[in-house]
């Protein structure tokens, strides 16, 4: 409960720190480190649809294999397509000048990108593309306007499209985004949708930082550790300093 | 056999002297309260950003190709590196909250007035040696807010009439950050103001060992020799350094009453920083800011840029004016102006307690300012804002100048005799 409440507490204050971030609310990714299944999802996901372009040119299939409790051997044999060492970086062919040359950017390095932007945000990111014809690839996004990338995972969610609602901003009117719903086209329900998307953040968040649920568990113990020696500290001061008092 | 070993040192090294000298026989006023702890906690953390930074040095990489991708080697491939580098990221900023609340334990009561001026100047040239050496360990992950917090901060030397300019490419070593002042910064970084702080830390105990501690009360428990009756001496044994001097009441060895009580001061601050270093590494992006995850790109502006929360309040001011030399300056002289304090401190009574009821307004005021300072250094400006920071920046001085005015016939409660408790 009060360990809820202080990271509640803390959540509040890049708020204020990061006040500018995308002008449409971020949904709750609601994602569980501690979900392996979910993580192996996630990382079939993202080896099927993202590694083609963005690497994670810091982390190592082995490690992550281990981690999130894919047997080597099954791993090496599914999740490792372009014959790498199974301790080798998750890396691809790409060349990020030709990357830059075809999307306008070359395609962030994804190791770190839950940490640089949060959960929430990337949930909310891949259930915001929406047809747009004026965009290179037919699709815009509303969390990252004018993104360059295409709606990689269009076939698992189908085609998704927007409706406009005239708003108010600043006395300017403005055309914003107020629902997006796919038109059924895709191999996916729109709640499995959300469920590989919420994996895929799953693992995104894992690979950001990997060793959270063993600083955890490390920092339970640490801490209830330092609670006895506190109390045992205190009794030791008090016993000394009775010949002060 | 023990003894005989013991006797062997002292007569080559004065090893039971200075134990005797510093800890053991040395006396302390009996009434250290909870301000007291962080002087010892700030030694922990000097001590724990060393082991750490030393083990991070072995992996480290100082260089712009490798920095980035050597810290997240050290978060993923070094046996228990990630826990290495958030206890030393940890205690970057525990270092400061220790430090600002002993320097705020200075101000209270009273520590910088006479005797203890070089004290408390050694205690700042500590502050400033502190600030540069976080300053410059910020850079070395080579992340976003390390590149542009880097870039903005630098080019405020740039402001300097004349030699500006030069000075800012004498300090990068380049015409912009780069690899060059990355490899400069490390070296400053982990040898030469280590250093500087070492010797600092130990000038500033020293300093400390010949005027003898403050206290709450401001009371000084060493009196003229030969003024105190024999009954109201402190009834401990003292070393002969002090006692020949002058008489002395109301202390306690440093050691084992003072040693043991640390000790539960210890304990809880680990509990609060184990609590972050395991749970909360980046303290909502106070302590590791999230555009720090991504590499340094000298095309890319980040959106806001930000100093760490500890530089933020020095910040605010500087934002705070719209010339950005007069910016600078007043950022200077606000750190400045708290190395004047006892000059500018012209009262006889050194403890709040027994000082007058203004002089408390004014030191929560000034704690007020602070906190707002610090809070509009760390957010994207707005008009409001700007204004904010504009009063506390004036506020900010203006407890200096009432200082300097009130405290010269200040009404002051009657200071006791003793040591109250």
């Amino acid at each position: 409960m009060m360990k809820k409440l202080i990271i509640g507490l803390f959540a509040l204050l890049p708020s204020l720190t990061m006040a500018a971030g995308p002008s449409v609310p971020l949904l709750e990714a609601n994602h569980d480190l501690t979900d392996k299944a979910s993580l192996q999802r996630g990382a079939k996901t993202f080896m099927n649809y993202c590694l083609g372009c963005h690497q994670m040119q810091y982390q190592r299939y082995e490690r992550t294999f281990r981690d999130i409790g894919i047997p080597t051997k099954v791993g090496e044999e599914q999740l490792i397509f372009d014959g790498s060492k199974v301790g080798s970086h998750i890396l691809n062919a790409i060349e990020q000048d030709d990357a830059a040359k075809w999307f306008g950017a070359a395609p962030p390095d994804l190791t770190l990108v839950a940490r640089v932007r949060g959960a929430d945000w990337i949930y909310t990111y891949l259930k915001s593309f929406y047809v747009d014809e004026s965009r290179p690839f037919g699709v815009n996004n509303t969390v990252f306007p004018s993104v360059g990338m295409p709606h990689v995972l269009q076939e698992l969610q189908g085609v998704p499209t927007a409706r406009f609602e005239e708003v108010e901003e600043h006395g300017v009117k403005v055309k914003k985004v107020v629902e997006i719903t796919t038109d059924g086209s895709g191999e996916m329900s729109d709640d499995e949708y959300d469920q590989a998307v919420r994996d895929l953040t799953n693992f995104l968040a894992y690979v950001g930082e990997p060793t959270r649920l063993q600083s955890e568990a490390i920092g339970y113990k640490v801490l209830g550790f330092l609670v006895i020696l506190f109390i045992l500290a205190f009794l030791l001061k008090k016993e000394y300093w009775r010949d002060v008092h | 056999m023990f003894a005989n070993i013991i006797d062997w040192i002292d007569q080559r090294i004065p090893m039971t002297r200075v134990w005797n000298m510093h800890i053991a026989q040395y006396p302390a006023p009996k009434n250290f309260n909870f301000w007291y702890f962080f002087g010892s906690l700030a030694m922990l953390v000097l001590v724990n950003q060393i082991v750490t930074g030393i083990w991070l040095t072995m992996n480290y990489v100082p260089s712009a190709e490798g920095a980035f991708a050597s810290v997240e080697y050290i978060m993923r491939d070094v046996e228990y590196g990630w826990l290495l580098r958030y206890l030393h990221s940890t205690g970057a900023s525990a270092f400061f909250v220790v430090v600002y609340l002993h320097m705020f334990r200075g101000m209270i009561y009273g520590s910088y007035q006479k005797p203890r001026e070089l004290l408390w100047l050694f205690g700042m040239f500590i502050f400033l040696a502190l600030m540069a050496e976080a300053f410059m360990g910020y850079l070395l992950p080579w992340g976003q807010m390390s590149f542009w917090g880097a870039q903005v901060i630098i080019s405020l030397f740039g402001a300097i009439p004349v030699i500006g300019e030069d000075l800012t490419q004498w300090i990068r070593g380049d015409y912009v950050i780069s690899g060059a002042t990355l490899n400069r910064f490390f070296a400053l970084h982990v040898i030469a103001l280590p250093l500087v702080l070492v010797i600092l830390i130990f000038l500033h105990i020293i300093a400390l060992h010949e005027v003898g501690s403050n206290n709450p009360d401001g009371v000084e428990i060493k009196r003229k020799k030969g003024t105190v009756a024999e009954e109201d001496k402190a009834k401990f044994k003292f070393h002969e350094y002090y006692t020949d001097k002058k008489d002395i009441v109301d202390a306690i060895p440093f050691h084992p009453y003072y040693t043991v009580k640390d000790i539960v001061g210890v304990v809880g601050f680990l509990i609060l920083f184990c609590w972050v270093v395991f749970f909360a590494p980046e303290m909502g992006g106070f302590f590791l800011e999230a555009p720090n995850f991504e590499a340094a790109n000298p095309l890319k502006t980040p959106e806001h840029i930000f100093p760490v929360w500890y530089f933020t309040p020095f910040y605010a001011i500087l934002r705070a004016i719209p010339d950005k030399l007069l910016g600078v300056i007043a950022m200077g002289a606000s750190i400045v102006v708290l190395a004047l304090l006892p000059w500018i401190d012209r009262g006889k009574v050194k403890s709040i307690r027994y000082r007058c009821g203004f002089h408390k307004l004014n030191i929560a005021q000034f704690v007020v300012t602070f906190i707002i300072l610090g809070w509009v250094g760390a957010t994207p400006q707005t008009d409001f804002k700007t204004v904010l920071s504009q009063i506390t920046t004036v506020t900010y001085f203006m407890f200096f100048v009432l200082l300097f005015f009130y405290s010269k016939n200040e009404k002051t409660k009657p200071v006791p005799e003793r040591l109250t408790k």
